[in-house]
């Protein structure tokens, strides 16, 4: 089966050349290629801010004689009830929402993958205690779950996010399990398991690379999910909490000067659909490229 | 297809015990003490430990729990910690609020989002599909909160149409459904497009073509049924968490349902009532889910002799 | 009433993906008289499919479209009527048995349904228990149980299925029947029942049959004439007599085809297999198609598509027997 021959990783040169299709598959969709300019560009705007802005001085030092200006030449996007410069703060934010992003799903992606592998692989009644654990985790509505766990563990940004992260871990532990479960019977693996390679070994080496694929996938669309619900925390004041310039939480002192400052509303809200526009194309567009079948 | 029902509903009960057990850990570690915040700052220390007597707050984590379960079989969940009402009480009387958001939603979705399913994949590749591609890609990133402040400052404050809080009259519910409505929309849109697509292709509706029917014949009545199954899960799993409550939409329209019952628990440490909540709200997911399942049986014959003979 | 049923002419189809351009049917002449059997055999991507698929015009959207050429069923030109005439010709005038019956029902609808279906479509009767009683004598006609008609595709074996498949084909008695390798989706059994039950039913029907096929047995048995189709041309075609004539002048494809040519009287012979392989459709050689795989290949096949030579009906596309060239 040519199925089989390209998902050994035995067989370097192959998986050098199958990265490629992929990636030429990629490089044709359009909206995906959008995505990644879209995404590149948010990187660079997080990297860069901390080269021309001054966190205390331009970020959050409050200079009530400015306050609430509409966008001009001087401020673009205006200033806020406290004098300070909305443009600043939206970029500063790129900063926390990527970090929030990848901070998150990194954890989660660890443990969640940790799980799935040792359910998947093993199977038998370890994959039974474990997904039933998940199962337990997974019917709780996950925003409710991750407040209760940030009100166990504390406020404060570092808290926040792994309250966040230990709520999504078992959709990885899911993803990454049915995955392993798909790859765990094919043929080389067993020749791994025949040669007397250990099972750690096997999944690091074998398994977990075959899996790839669809574990990217949701890494993308999880880091636009999470950005969502850290902003939605912040927003109802759960989460990333003032002054720090997250944008759910720009958007929750901006909504008391809606009706005679809309302008406030605007930008943190487009900042957040961007970044979130941005990992959901690619995700989708990863998902395209990875799987031709599905495509149209 | 009875037992399997009942086997489905037996099998949720160890998962609500497990949602108890974690949730009595989580509000465990959690600091504060709810007896202070019931008599607030300035109560007198004696009256504080009388009451977390009287809760039983001292006994060791084992006894507690155990006693919890034990009440909670007999089907008494406790009284909120903070306003000494019944939580079961608490949670019918607020849970109206929630279904009928959740209810309007899933409505406004699926009135839209399968529709404009269809049709997209029926016109591939036209601008017709173009634009509600977007438009899908759009809502899934919007923030479903801020499109709620959006229809606020737009139906509200400029046009004066619309209520931005309570839940006064039907009107109320409009905008909250619709901010909550359109990410499910999106993923209703997009997932009717794929499996119509899908279906479009198969063998059997160049069967259907071959007997001398309409476009729109086929795809209503031969491809739109094939296509039912996905997009009934996807509608199920939306109706499931938008029947959990939203923390975040509740709040921002003032509307006092199990969202905002569940994220006041939290906040005063109030475990009976954060953990009935919580119970209650995967009890729900659990059933609108079995509810999906069921009516598989009905839409797919091969479902259905699944369970006939298992 | 015109002898003529079918009349193909010069009919090009190209399916056009993001990939590439497949010349699927490259200037394919057939006629089908009425109530007559032809036989369409060849390679598989000889492009049988896409013929019958091309007299439905039920190509897939967007991808497949037929070129250049006509198809005259009946004196209305397939290729110009509109959507709504061909509605009104699927399922009436034209119908057609798919080549795989597992995927060709809708796992949804009852048989009777499906069945019942295309006597809706075309208005055939009046009231409910006029249909209901002409299914269950289709039913009954293609070996079926009328009491089943309430079961799903998926109740019914393979051979079932293909029964509902033909039953929902011959509901309308149409004039033609094309019927894409009817049995080879089925075992040897199986095949050898609904073979027959296809020969009796358009005895009794008088319909006109285009069936394609890999089998030689089967268009030994069950065909009037013959053609063979190779890279989406007729290279050769004749009465059965005439394809399965030993010492007859035949295409060197047809000869290569059949191995060495069996008797109509033995019994289902395969296709024996040809040294190389057919033509990349996306890329078709210059001058006769077979050329690169054929054992007489001249230096004018290269650079010159062969002209059809005729000899009392037996059409063959071959230089070689070309007698303009032999005379010059
Ligand atoms: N939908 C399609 N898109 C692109 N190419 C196609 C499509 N359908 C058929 N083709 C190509 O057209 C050519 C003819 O295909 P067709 O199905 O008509 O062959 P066939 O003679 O019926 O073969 P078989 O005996 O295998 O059924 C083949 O090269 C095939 O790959
Ligand atoms: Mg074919």
């Amino acid at each position: 089966m040519t199925e089989q021959a390209t998902v050994n990783p035995s067989n370097p040169v192959k998986k050098r050349s199958q990265l490629k299709a992929i990636w030429f598959r990629y490089r044709k969709n359009k909206l995906a290629m959008f995505g990644l300019a879209l995404f590149l560009s948010l990187v660079l705007v997080a990297a860069s801010s901390g080269l021309f802005l001054d966190y205390d001085t331009q970020v959050i030092e409050q200079r009530m004689r400015e306050r609430l200006q509409p966008p001009s030449s001087e401020h673009w996007f205006g200033t806020d009830q406290y004098g300070r410069d909305v443009f600043a703060r939206v970029v500063w934010g790129t900063r926390i929402s990527l970090f929030v992003g990848v901070f998150t799903v990194t954890i989660a992606l660890t443990v969640g993958t940790l799980f799935g592998a040792l359910a998947g692989y093993y199977g038998g009644t370890v994959d039974n205690v474990l997904m039933r654990i998940m199962d337990i985790f997974l019917a709780m509505p996950g925003t409710i779950l991750a407040v209760a766990i940030v009100g166990a563990l504390g406020p404060g940004l570092v808290n926040v996010l792994l309250a966040m992260a230990i709520a999504r871990i078992p959709q990885f532990a899911r993803i990454v399990r049915s995955a392993i479960i798909s790859i765990r019977g094919q043929e080389f693996i067993e020749a791994a398991k025949a040669c007397g390679t250990r099972d750690g070994r096997i999944i690091m080496r074998h398994i977990l690379p075959n899996a790839i694929g669809p574990i990217v996938v949701q890494v993308t669309l999880h880091m636009a999910t999470t950005i969502l619900g850290v902003a939605g925390l912040s927003f109802i004041g759960l989460g990333i909490e003032a002054p720090t310039p997250e944008w759910g939480s720009m958007l929750s002192e901006a909504k008391e000067w809606m009706r005679y400052h809309p302008y406030l509303m605007v930008f943190p809200g487009v900042a957040i659909i961007l970044s979130v526009l941005s990992l959901n194309l690619i995700g989708d567009g990863l998902r395209d490229a990875l799987d031709p079948r599905m495509k149209n | 297809m009875l037992r399997y029902v009942v086997k489905r509903l037996l099998l949720m009960i160890p998962v609500i015990v497990g949602i108890s057990f974690i949730l009595f850990v989580i509000m465990d570690l959690t600091p504060g003490d709810p007896a202070r915040s019931l008599l607030g700052e300035y109560a007198r220390q004696e009256d504080v430990d009388a009451l977390r007597e009287e809760w039983g707050l001292n006994d060791p984590f084992a006894v507690r729990y155990g006693r919890y379960l034990a009440s909670a079989i007999r089907g008494d969940f406790g009284k909120s910690y903070r306003t000494n009402i019944p939580v079961v009480q608490e949670i019918i009387s607020r849970y109206p609020a929630t279904m009928k958001v959740a209810t309007l939603a899933i409505l406004f979705a699926m009135a839209i989002g399968i529709p404009v399913g269809i049709i997209s994949a029926v016109k591939q590749y036209s601008l017709v599909d173009f634009g509600s591609m977007a438009t899908a890609l759009l809502f899934t990133s919007v923030p479903p909160f801020w499109l709620g402040l959006m229809l606020i400052l737009i139906f509200s404050l400029m046009l004066r149409l619309l209520p931005s809080v309570g839940t006064d009259s039907w009107k109320s519910f409009i905008m909250p459904a619709a901010a909550l409505a359109a990410a499910q929309m999106a993923t209703m849109t997009r997932m009717t497009r794929s499996t119509m697509l899908e279906v479009i292709r198969q063998d059997y509706i160049r069967t259907a073509k071959a007997k001398g029917a309409s476009q729109r014949y086929v795809v209503l009545k031969h491809a739109l049924r094939n296509a039912l199954l996905p997009v009934v899960t996807v509608v199920g799993i939306g109706f499931g968490n938008l029947l959990g409550g939203s923390l975040i939409i509740e709040n921002v329209f003032g509307i006092s349902g199990l969202g905002t019952l569940m994220v006041n628990a939290v906040k005063s440490k109030d475990s009976p009532m954060l953990i009935a909540s919580v119970m209650f709200a995967a009890l729900v997911g659990g059933l609108v889910n079995l509810a999906v399942d069921v009516l598989y049986t009905y839409i797919d014959p091969r479902v259905r002799s699944q369970y006939v003979k298992g | 009433m015109e002898e003529r049923l079918l009349e193909i002419k010069d009919l090009h189809v190209e399916y056009v993906t993001d990939e590439a351009r497949v010349f699927a049917v490259n200037g394919l002449d057939l006629t089908v008289n009425r109530g007559e059997t032809v036989g369409l055999v060849g390679e598989t991507g000889a492009g049988k499919t896409t013929t019958a698929l091309s007299v439905m015009r039920l190509l897939p959207d967007l991808v497949g479209r037929i070129t250049r050429g006509s198809i005259i069923l009946d004196g209305i030109d397939i290729t110009r009527a509109t959507e709504a005439d061909m509605r009104l010709i699927r399922g009436e005038a034209v119908s057609m048995i798919f080549q795989d019956p597992m995927t060709s029902l809708n796992p949804v609808m009852t048989i009777g349904e499906q069945i019942a279906e295309v006597l809706h479509l075309h208005e055939k009767y009046d009231t409910k228990e006029e249909v209901e009683h002409r299914v269950d004598e289709i039913l009954r006609l293609v070996g079926l149980p009328p009491e089943r008609k309430g079961e799903y595709p998926h109740q019914f074996s393979g051979g079932m299925k293909q029964r509902v498949v033909i039953a929902i084909a011959l509901a309308c008695e149409p004039k033609l029947l094309l019927a894409d390798e009817p049995t080879t989706a089925l075992d040897v059994t199986i095949q050898a029942q609904v073979l027959q039950m296809v020969r009796e039913l358009k005895e009794k029907l008088n319909t006109a049959m285009l069936l394609i096929t890999h089998d030689l047995g089967v268009v030994a048995q069950t065909c009037d004439r013959v053609g063979i189709m190779y890279a989406g041309e007729i290279v050769e075609l004749g009465t059965a007599e005439q394809i399965f004539q030993k010492d007859e002048r035949h295409h060197p494809y047809t000869v290569g085809l059949f191995g060495s040519i069996p008797d109509l009287t033995r019994k289902t012979r395969r296709l024996s297999p040809i040294e190389g392989l057919m033509p990349d459709p996306t890329d078709l050689p210059p001058g006769c198609r077979f050329h690169t795989r054929c054992p007489h290949r001249m230096p004018v096949c290269e650079v010159e598509s062969p002209r059809p030579s005729y000899n009392g009906g037996h059409l063959i596309r071959c230089h070689i027997w070309d007698d303009r060239r032999c005379s010059q």
